[in-house]
């Protein structure tokens, strides 16, 4: 691979001058329940033309106890959430009296393929749609019951439920056409610096990815794998919390989650990552 | 009074006589410590699962007394020898009296 050759050449003049501390990705191959084949590693697609060498999941960050959690389901703390859901998606809600299942059936059937395009357009709302966008857009208008919390357990365990039968399929968000307003307005997002530490997203998980920030180990930030279980905080996270838990820690005022904002900045990163396979519920740190 | 406790166990459904199979169980509880402080600094009470046990054709395989460090989802993995086919039977001890209990057969191979 490229990037490794390049830095291990660097690494010599680095630690020689500054003392950079480098941590390389682990090359290492994901397969979830010795089935489902993960793209993990691969080949940068248009959208990261010029920007990153290879699109490399978080997965790769991370250590092997933690990597090796998410390759079986049963050691995944993730599919706890994601069975949760599975009994929500039976569970009559609101005044219509349905639930999940009354329309779509058997999830792993109805929803396959459904993460790896969002977020999308809706032709009908007129609007770029997040997962949990539309798990409230149904809950609303089909069920009429009350929409959920956007960061919420329940929503992001939905979202966890939804995203695990899409495991293994490649991300594959559009770009272009009615979205490309919104995308121009995310990758505009994903550029500004923010807060007293005035960094942007590229600052972090474009120039220095592989790098250490103080205990950190810096990935390319894709989303691919959420949600995602942390074990610091021993939950699902959605990818708004993760991105208000980012511009908080450049000490700035973070947008809410589920704003367009928050929005744009998705489509825009799960744009960058078009290539790696769905991974959601991955286990992180 | 612990929500959304459930238990999962995984172990192979056939075995030779005498194998010595791996088996994995995991209980989703909060296993709230007792040290901890609600926002209003009242002691958040203790609520932990305090013992569990794997039982082999009413042989016990493993006895573990459990205590409030041991994290959110107690995992537990070992390994048994499964001299003739039977029943694992798995059982959790809550601290409020709950009782979770999990059978699992084995058939020989």
């Amino acid at each position: 691979m490229k990037k490794t050759t390049a830095i291990t050449a660097l690494l010599g003049a680095g630690a020689m001058t500054t003392g950079a501390v480098l941590a390389e990705p682990v090359e290492d191959n994901l397969v979830v329940n010795g089935q489902i084949e993960m793209t993990t590693w691969t080949e940068r697609s248009d959208v990261v033309e010029g920007k990153l060498p290879e699109i490399i999941s978080g997965w790769h960050f991370r250590g092997t106890e933690t990597r090796a959690m998410q390759s079986d389901d049963f050691d995944n703390p993730g599919m706890i959430f994601v069975e949760d859901a599975q009994e929500s998606w039976f569970t009559p809600v609101g005044d219509a009296g349905k639930s999940c299942a009354s329309c779509h059936d058997d999830v792993a059937e109805s929803m396959k393929g459904v993460r790896a395009v969002y977020p999308k357009w809706n032709e009908d709302a007129q609007e770029v749609r997040t997962l949990e966008m539309q798990v409230n857009a149904c809950r609303t208008e089909n069920m009429e019951a009350e929409p959920l919390d956007y960061t919420s357990t329940e929503m992001t365990s939905m979202v966890a439920l939804i995203s695990s039968v899409s495991r293994g399929m490649p991300v594959d968000v559009a770009t272009d056409g009615p979205v490309s307003e919104t995308w121009e307005a995310g990758k505009e997002l994903y550029y500004t610096r923010t807060g007293q530490l005035e960094l942007s997203c590229a600052n972090c998980h474009e120039d220095n990815y592989g790098r250490m920030i103080r205990a950190d180990h810096l990935s390319q930030g894709q989303i691919n794998g959420f949600p995602v279980y942390r074990l610091k905080n021993t939950k699902l996270n959605s990818v708004h919390a993760r991105f208000k838990g980012c511009v908080r820690d450049t000490r700035a005022e973070t947008f809410a989650p589920g704003s367009p904002e928050f929005v744009a900045l998705e489509l825009y990163v799960a744009s960058r990552g078009n290539g790696l396979s769905v991974e959601g519920p991955s286990v992180r740190n | 009074m612990a929500e959304n406790v459930r238990p999962r166990v995984k172990a192979p459904r056939q075995a030779s006589a005498g194998e010595a199979v791996t088996i994995k169980t995991l209980i989703s509880h909060p296993m709230e410590s007792g040290q901890r402080k609600d926002s209003d600094g009242n002691t958040i009470p203790r609520s932990i699962i305090h013992r569990f046990t794997c039982e082999f054709n009413g042989e016990i395989v493993v006895d573990v007394a459990m205590e409030p460090a041991i994290s959110t989802n107690p995992y537990f993995e070992f390994e048994a020898v499964v001299p003739e086919a039977g029943d694992f039977k798995f059982t959790w001890y809550d601290d409020d009296g709950s009782v979770y209990e999990d059978t699992q057969s084995v058939a020989l191979a």
